[in-house]
Formats: C-alpha cells, sequence, structure tokens
C-alpha cells in the first residue's frame, strides 16, 4: 500500500516538473520577441544594421524615438487615436446600454421582433462593398465620424448587458416608480451606477478594438490627417517593405533608418495598451465569464 | 390596433430607448444586406443600386473560371485548416496545463503573460514579425548561434513557407487568450471528482483524460462550431500586413481578394459576388459542424 503511494507521489511529482518546464518555455517563447523589440527600438542605426544581438544593444540611443517625435504626423496621429478611442468608447457604451436597458424588460411592446432582428445580424450581414457603398452614400467618407458612428452599436455587447440588467432586482425599479420616476430616471440614476462592472468590461475591450483598429482607415479613409497610429504604422511598414525589396545590397543606411523608426513606432503605438492592461486584466477574466457562461 | 398604439403610447420611455438601435441596425445592417444584390448586377461607379442592370449569375460564372479566386481559395483553406487543426487544440492543452499547476503565483505569472499578444494589434505584429524575420533580426540570430542554417535568409520572402508564418503566429498571438472561457469552466469542476479518482489510483494523465476533458465537452464543441464557421472570413488583416510582392502566391485569402478587386479594382459587383459565396458556404459549414457536434454531443444541439 504504503508502495503504491509513493509511486503515483513520484509519477504526480514528474508530471508537475513537465509541465512546469513546459511553461516556462512557452513564456520565454512569448517574453524575448516582444524584449527583443524593445531593445532594438533603442538601438542606434548601426547595430540594427549589424544586428547580431537577442536580449541587449550593442549600441543604445535614441535616436529613433527622437527621428519619430520630431515628426509632427505622429503627434497627429496620436491625438486621432487618442479621440477616436474615447468618443467611441463612450457612445459606443452609453447606446448599447440603453438599448440593453430597453430590452431587458420582458414586457415591452414588439420585443419578440426586436431581438429576432439583433440576432440575424449577429450571423448575417452585407460584407465590404455593400458597406463600402452605404459609408460613401452617407457622406461618411474621409470624415472622423467614420470611426464613431458605425462603431456604435454591437448587438453582442447589448446581449451581455441586457443580460446583467436583468439580474438586478425589480424591487429596486417599482420602488423608484412609486417615487414617480419615469424609465430614462431609473436607467440613468440607478442601473448605470450598479452596472459599472459590466460596462467597464465593454469599455476595455471595445476600447482595445477602437485603438487597435486599421480597416475602417484603410476602406474608408483618404484624407492623412485623420489618419491613426495603426495606419501610420501601416503605411510605415508598408513602405520599408518595398524599399527594402527594392535595395537588396543596395543602400543599408536608409533601410535601418526605417526599421528603427518603425521599431520606435510600434513600441509607441502599444504603450498605451501595455499600461492600461494590469486594470484591463482585473476585468476581462470577469467580463469573459459574463458573456459566455450562462448558468 | 389601438391595443397596439395605446401600448406604445404608455412605453414611449422605454420604447424611446429601444428605437435608435432599430434604427441603426435597420440602417448599418439591413440596408447592406440588401445591398448584395449588386451581386447580380453590372454595378458601375455611375450607378445607383437600383439604376444597375440585373446580370444573373454571371458574375458567378466568371468567378468559376477565375484562377487567382481559386488561388485564394486554396490558400484560405490550407492557412485555415492548419489553424484549425494545430490552433484549436493548444489552447485546450495550455489550459489544462496551466490549470494543473500547484503554485499561485507562477499561475497567475503564465497568465499574464500569454494573454498579452492577443491585444497587440495585426499591424504591430506585422511589423514585430518583420523585424524578426529580416537577415540580422531575432530568428536568423537564434538559427545562426544554434547552426540550424548557415546563411541568414528572411523567410517572409519565401513564398513556399508563408503558410506557416500565418499560422504559426496567429497561434503565438491567439493561444493563450483562448485559454479564458476554458480554465472558467475547469474552475467549476467539482474537486471531489479528483479526490475520489487519486483514492482510486488514477495516474494525473488519467484524471485529465476521464474527468477533465469530459466536463469541457460542451464548451469545446460550442467554440469548434464558431471556429468552423469562422473559417473562410478570417485573415485579413494579417495578410493585409505580411504579404509582399514575393509570396504573393501563397499569402492572399479570399478576404484580401475581395478587398483587391473591389477597393482597388472598383470591380463592386464582382467583389460582392465572391463576397456572398463565401458568405453562403460559411453558414453550410456552421450548419453542418453543428450537426456533427450534436451527433458527439449525444444528440443534443450546442447552439
Amino acid at each position: 500500500m504504503n508502495g503504491k503511494v509513493a509511486k503515483e507521489d513520484l509519477d504526480s511529482r514528474i508530471f508537475d516538473t513537465l509541465n512546469i518546464i513546459l511553461l516556462v518555455i512557452c513564456t520565454v517563447i512569448i517574453v524575448v520577441p516582444l524584449w527583443n523589440v524593445i531593445i532594438s527600438s533603442f538601438s542606434s542605426g548601426k547595430a540594427l544594421a549589424e544586428g547580431g544581438f537577442i536580449f541587449w544593444s550593442p549600441e543604445f540611443s535614441l535616436e529613433n524615438y527622437r527621428a519619430v517625435f520630431n515628426d509632427s504626423s505622429i503627434w497627429q496621429a496620436f491625438f486621432i487615436s487618442v479621440s477616436k478611442t474615447t468618443i467611441g468608447v463612450v457612445t459606443h457604451v452609453f447606446f448599447c446600454a440603453m438599448v440593453g436597458y430597453g430590452l431587458s424588460k420582458k414586457y415591452i411592446r414588439g420585443r419578440k421582433l426586436y431581438v429576432a432582428m439583433g440576432v440575424i445580424t449577429m450571423f448575417f450581414s452585407g460584407g465590404m462593398i455593400p458597406t463600402y457603398l452605404l459609408i460613401k452614400s452617407l457622406g461618411l467618407l474621409n470624415s472622423f465620424w467614420v470611426y464613431i458612428i458605425p462603431a456604435l452599436f454591437s448587438f453582442y455587447d447589448v446581449v451581455i448587458l441586457m443580460n446583467f440588467f436583468r439580474n438586478v432586482p425589480d424591487s429596486l425599479e417599482e420602488s423608484a416608480k412609486i417615487d414617480g420616476a419615469g424609465d430614462w430616471h431609473i436607467f440613468l440614476k440607478i442601473f448605470i451606477p450598479l452596472s459599472m462592472p459590466a460596462m467597464a468590461t465593454i469599455a476595455l475591450f471595445n476600447g482595445v478594438g477602437q485603438w487597435n483598429d486599421f480597416m475602417t482607415t484603410k476602406l474608408y479613409i483618404t484624407d492623412q490627417s485623420l489618419y491613426p497610429l495603426q495606419m501610420m504604422l501601416y503605411e510605415i511598414i508598408v513602405q520599408s517593405q518595398t524599399q527594402s525589396m527594392q535595395n537588396i545590397g543596395g543602400s543599408a543606411v536608409i533601410e535601418t533608418t526605417t526599421k528603427g523608426v518603425q521599431l520606435a513606432t510600434i513600441v509607441i503605438t502599444t504603450l498605451p495598451i501595455v499600461l492600461i492592461y494590469p486594470v484591463l486584466q482585473r476585468y476581462f477574466i470577469s467580463g469573459m465569464m459574463l458573456g459566455a457562461v450562462k448558468e | 390596433m389601438k391595443e397596439f398604439v395605446i401600448d406604445y403610447r404608455r412605453q414611449w420611455e422605454i420604447q424611446s430607448m429601444i428605437i435608435p438601435g432599430i434604427i441603426f441596425m435597420i440602417i448599418f445592417c439591413y440596408i447592406p444586406i440588401y445591398g448584395l444584390t449588386i451581386a447580380f448586377k453590372n454595378y458601375t461607379v455611375i450607378d445607383t443600386l437600383s439604376s444597375a442592370p440585373w446580370v444573373g449569375l454571371e458574375n458567378f460564372r466568371i468567378i468559376m473560371s477565375d484562377k487567382y479566386f481559386w488561388d485564394a481559395v486554396v490558400n484560405t483553406l490550407g492557412i485555415s485548416f492548419l489553424k484549425l487543426g494545430i490552433g484549436f487544440v493548444i489552447p485546450i492543452i495550455l489550459a489544462i496545463m496551466i490549470y494543473e499547476l500547484n503554485s499561485g503565483r507562477f499561475k497567475k505569472f503564465v497568465q499574464t503573460i500569454s494573454y498579452l499578444p492577443h491585444f497587440l494589434s495585426w499591424i504591430v505584429l506585422g511589423g514585430m514579425l518583420i523585424t524578426w524575420f529580416s537577415t540580422t533580426g531575432l530568428f536568423n540570430q537564434l538559427l545562426l548561434s544554434l547552426g540550424v542554417i548557415s546563411q541568414p535568409q528572411n523567410i517572409l520572402l519565401d513564398a513556399g513557407k508563408y503558410w506557416w508564418i500565418a499560422v504559426l503566429s496567429d497561434i503565438w498571438k491567439e493561444a493563450g487568450w483562448g485559454t479564458i472561457l476554458y480554465l472558467a469552466i475547469m474552475s467549476k469542476i467539482d474537486p471531489t471528482y479528483y479526490e475520489a479518482a487519486k483514492i482510486d489510483g488514477a495516474s494525473r494523465l488519467r484524471q485529465i483524460w476521464n474527468i477533465t476533458l469530459p466536463n469541457m465537452k460542451s464548451i469545446i464543441s460550442l467554440n469548434l462550431i464558431l471556429t468552423v464557421s469562422g473559417l473562410l472570413g478570417s485573415n485579413l488583416d494579417q495578410t493585409l500586413v505580411l504579404m509582399n510582392s514575393q509570396n504573393r502566391d501563397k499569402a492572399e485569402v479570399i478576404n484580401s481578394y475581395v478587398y483587391r478587386m473591389g477597393m482597388s479594382q472598383g470591380d463592386f459587383s464582382y467583389a460582392t459576388a465572391v463576397g456572398l459565396g463565401v458568405s453562403i458556404v460559411s453558414v453550410i459549414l456552421l450548419v453542418t459542424a453543428n450537426k456533427i457536434t450534436s451527433k458527439l454531443n449525444d444528440n443534443q444541439s450546442v447552439l
């Protein structure tokens, strides 16, 4: 009997050790490339041209960042990114919460039809070209509002909020009604403050989506003054790709300068996400549960 | 009818919250769905949706004999099935490995690190990949120092390797994120199952096989259905940033083809027809996957 337990213990310990080793390898595979990008972005053009380093750059320099920040278009792009993200998130969350609150009331007229219409949009869409033609006919091409208006609504988010509102006890609403409060008043003064966790989750997901989105710009914007960071980075990447392809064996100096600029722009573009990541992480796990596990 | 009006009047406040959402859906979802009719028309820039002449299935007939379209189909299927085959299993294994960890701190650390790549945009990751794979970059440096290769080589310019770059970079980005849902489900498994199994002398792998996996069956099926139905429609951001003149033949997917035909060449009707064809196949895939997994789940439909 004792021998058997000891053997199991040994098996279990081997399992644990292997498990930890494999997971350490996994984290190394994620961390090392990211670290390499950061370290490269702080490298001089000469170090980048020679390459040959993984963990530590032979020659540190801020020249890449200086080059990026001296370019006024990066400030413009940063401003566009920040404003489209903040305005987009606030309006999106408010709009979805408003509709979700309305639909969370079982007694309303037409509820079945409304929900059916919403569910259909989750599975069918017109696709790229019909949507483009719509945006064009609405006059939203080359307008800042193309970042905000088409992104106002998502039925997924409405469903999540609807489920959340339904869990708020009815008695709160009833007593407010007795005091003479209307639906809008109850929604704004009672339900919104109570639903902060759910709304924060949606806000954070939506915010990351807005910050990372570049297809909207690629499809609907040609005016460079409306480019967000992602689109600027995309342009730099495409530019350096064609350059390095034309210059195979040619002038290495040009290639490394754009490479340095590219790396610095990558870091700047990602920095805000990494900064809010700790806040984000606290919320998203409970948020995922909210949307996915309904029991 | 009268009752209907009275109800709406009494509920005007709550209806005023819903109606804007309905109007939004009609404009931004249903009008584009109606716009799909241009797939059956010959739409040119001077036309409006209604003035363009009907051409029936002409656009679909051209698609059938379009070599570039079929190249894109082959690439889409190849990349998607590799992503499905490898990328679907890895998060499950990873989640089980994380779940089996005893140390709370290390667990949290692994989770934090593995979620992080999900938050990078494809543009950012594309830029990173280009740096890593450049002749002086990380990838070549590692292979050189390990003695695997003797000459640095930029594999992004090697069309033959593109599928693997697309698949593996996607797994690198999303595998950790994919564990969240599985971990959430596993945290709900009754611990007494494991205690009972331990008393019976079941090894750790046996416990995983006989307790953990069966408990995740329905969520795995659901995930599989959603992944399969999206098989044909993904990869656009990734393709746009990683495609270059050297690897184009292996990199073009249906979505990027729709983008090129529609947005760059202005052939709206043709591009819409391609998109519509893809949506129809996707719905068929969704229904089929649902049927198959419901068979596996004792005839209970997951959707």
